[in-house]
């Protein structure tokens, strides 16, 4: 489903990621781990086509993301709150991702319904901007909102951060949700070794911006995972 | 102690935003920041003349309309003067005592542009009063009146700031005050006109707005320090939401999606609100060229100038800053499913409508004969046709991203004040009058007209080719816009 092929991107000279080549395949889930400034969000802009790469491409489904636009139909992301709409409410923005994506008010409601348990009774319906709710229910209006419209690649950077331990196991649940479908690819990034474990089929460890890990999840994973990044 | 905010504050002002431009932009300000010193200084000599010449006394005079003079300044304030808020809540935590955090701040606001801008008028004027033999120490004291007053206006709008609907009370007061004193009513002017003439006449009169200016301050410094909790004064107004659908909007697929977001957009900022009421402000500019009130703007040539003015407004101030009003956001919509083409279409229309509406409204300037509407109509095809265009494309280059709920820089954000929308800004306003010389210089007005008003034609009918560069121009300067955009200043 993404190709990636020699992709490198510098900053003055400065290289701050370089991937020779990757490729994730249809449906699968895919955990990005690495420390601060190992380039996972990097990746994931020039995946999205919101910085220009040095070298290479990015293909998403045989479409090269930086020459044409059709990828965004089939493609969903929350990197972090400048994808949201502060003075607009929860709802308000729910149908606006929907009537981008061709979805009417009842086909979005439905699918607000599912989430209900997610929300925890804190986003819908309660007088709020969202500029004005906190980080954490930010980040979950956010997540759910990449999943109008059935897309096939979902892009979450950093899902797990700022939310409480109640949400992240709902989260997980939702993402394995997600994973389990084979017509969904999953790409998410995080620095919470555990947590992407849980929900990956495959890791990939970023250091310094190369790829220095790509295994698929065993029971060892963790482990291993552990000991690479233990000081 | 004071040192160290001293520092705080000499950094926060050599790092801002507005620092940042090119040595080439700082100069080109410097000169426009001389420019206007030298107008206001020209004002301040020039008033006492001026009056003079029209057989007035000029103190006395000054002295009865010194009433509107602060109660204007009021209002400029409350829509304008930003409080000090926001950098208060770093230091909560360290060890610096609340009586000096609330001093430096209050102490800081009197160095604010708003007080330092009268004295560019009052200086001179006392100047030239003393200059002209009037007593020295009568005229000291009476400017030291004028800005002990001004100081208190700074105070009661801290202490204002954070009441709802007073602006428009005010308002309404001055337009009241204004009304009766025009139809012979009710002259508020005799009854403080005495109040500055002690000010001027009586020694001891300056202690009375020294007294009421210190009443002030220990009032404010009460009601700041009470607040200095983060949720009391330093919080920050929370609205009650209301989820609206505007689901007649619907039918326009799309463009209805888009423009349902955009009134929102204006509806809940406090920054797009201001805009939009400057825009209004725009509708009655044209008064100055049509009444015949300003002699030296009551040529025919200045009236086309006019007519673009009144009928674009609202794309002068709101459309200037596409896409700056989605640089919240703006990662957000270059993911989603929008192809470039949508996404400013539906801002072109918004701009139409707005000019279309601001046309419409502007029909009362029919009162002046068909002729002015006429221009004012034909401004508006030219807005249309042509203008809204070149504002869009001037957006591609405008890369300051906007904090909605900010109101300051209302007046213009400098670091968007870039050469090239600079340069975009001629077309707008001297092809049309070039146009409109050109006709009048052929044959009549009326053709003058003709010719502007079939520019906004041809513009609109060569829109999809004009579409497709604006649109190619915008995706090479993307990923520029983005990186601008992360920057919050």
């Amino acid at each position: 489903m993404i190709q990636v092929n020699n992709l490198s991107k510098e900053y003055s000279g400065t290289t701050v990621l370089n991937i020779e080549s990757l490729e994730i395949p249809k449906g699968q889930s895919f955990g990005l781990v690495g420390n601060n400034g190992a380039g996972k969000t990097t990746f994931f802009s020039l995946l999205l086509d919101l910085i220009q790469p040095t070298t290479g491409c990015v293909l998403n489904n045989e479409i090269q993301v930086n020459t044409s636009e059709d990828w965004k139909p089939f493609t969903a992301s929350f990197l972090d709150e400048s994808f949201l709409i502060g003075y607009l409410t929860p709802e308000e923005y729910f149908y606006f991702i929907g009537d981008l994506r061709g979805q009417n008010k009842a086909d979005v409601d439905a699918l607000l319904i599912r989430y209900e348990e997610f929300f925890n009774g804190e986003i819908l319906k309660n007088k709020k901007y969202l500029r004005d709710l906190s980080k954490g229910n930010q980040k979950k209006v956010g997540i759910i909102a990449t999943l109008i419209g059935n897309p096939e690649v979902i892009i979450l950077d950093e899902p797990f951060a700022n939310l409480d331990p109640t949400t992240v196991n709902r989260l997980k649940k939702i993402i394995k949700e997600l994973a389990d479908n084979p017509s969904i690819t999953v790409l998410v990034s995080s620095h919470d070794l555990q947590h992407t474990v849980e929900v990956c089929d495959r890791i990939v460890a970023l250091n310094k911006g190369e790829l220095v890990k790509d295994m698929p999840t065993t029971k060892e994973t963790l482990q291993e995972l552990e000991l690479f990044f233990a000081v | 102690m004071f040192t160290k905010f001293i520092y705080l504050e000499w950094k926060s002002f050599t790092r801002s935003a507005s620092f940042a431009t090119n040595v080439a932009l700082k100069i080109l300000m410097g000169f426009l920041v001389l420019y206007f010193t030298l107008v206001f200084l020209a004002l301040g000599v020039g008033t006492f003349y001026i009056l003079k010449e029209m057989k007035l006394e000029p103190l006395v005079t000054v002295n009865k309309f010194l009433v509107y003079y602060f109660l204007m300044d009021l209002i400029v304030r409350l829509l304008l003067q930003a409080i000090p808020v926001m950098n208060i809540r770093p230091l909560l935590t360290l060890p610096f005592k609340k009586p000096t955090i609330v001093h430096f701040s209050l102490g800081k606001t009197i160095l604010s542009f708003f007080n330092l801008v009268h004295g560019f008028f009052f200086l001179p004027f006392c100047a030239v009063l003393i200059y002209e033999g009037y007593d020295v120490i009568s005229v000291l004291l009476w400017g030291t009146a004028l800005f002990l007053l001004i100081f208190c206006n700074n105070f009661l709008n801290i202490l204002l700031n954070n009441k709802d609907n007073l602006l428009g009370v005010f308002i309404t007061i001055v337009v009241i005050l204004g009304g009766c004193q025009y139809y012979k009513i009710f002259d508020i002017t005799n009854c403080v006109y005495p109040f500055f003439e002690a000010l001027f006449n009586t020694r001891w009169a300056f202690m009375i707005p020294l007294l009421v200016l210190i009443g002030l301050y220990y009032w404010t410094y009460n009601y700041l320090k009470g607040d200095l909790y983060l949720d009391a004064g330093l919080s920050v107004k929370k609205d009650i939401a209301k989820t609206e659908n505007l689901t007649w909007l619907n039918q326009f697929g799309t463009l209805g999606t888009f423009l349902k977001n955009d009134i929102k957009l204006i509806k809940r900022n406090k920054r797009s609100k201001t805009t939009v009421g400057m825009s209004v402000m725009f509708l009655f500019y044209g008064l100055l060229f049509f009444s015949g009130g300003v002699e030296a703007y009551d040529k025919p040539i200045m009236h086309i100038f006019a007519g673009i003015f009144v009928s674009g407004g609202f794309l002068f101030t709101f459309g200037q800053f596409v896409p700056s009003w989605d640089s919240s956001y703006y990662q957000l919509m270059m993911t989603q499913n929008i192809p470039y083409r949508g996404y400013l279409n539906s801002k072109w229309w918004l701009i139409v409508i707005g000019t279309f509406i601001s046309t419409i409204l502007a029909s009362f300037y029919l009162y002046f004969g068909w002729q002015v509407y006429l221009t004012i109509v034909a401004g508006a095809v030219y807005n249309i046709g042509v203008n809204s265009h070149l504002v869009l494309l001037g957006g591609a280059f405008t890369k300051t991203p906007i904090d909605l709920s900010m109101t300051k820089g209302a007046f213009g954000d400098k670091k968007s004040f870039n050469v090239n929308t600079m340069l975009l800004t001629l077309p707008k306003l001297l092809l049309p009058v070039f146009l409109y010389w050109l006709g009048s210089y052929i044959m009549d007005p009326k053709l003058g007209l003709a010719f502007v008003a079939l520019a906004g034609v041809l513009g609109f009918m060569f829109r999809n080719t004009v579409f497709s560069i604006i649109e190619k121009i915008y995706k090479k300067e993307k990923y520029k816009t983005i990186e601008a955009y992360k920057q919050k200043s």
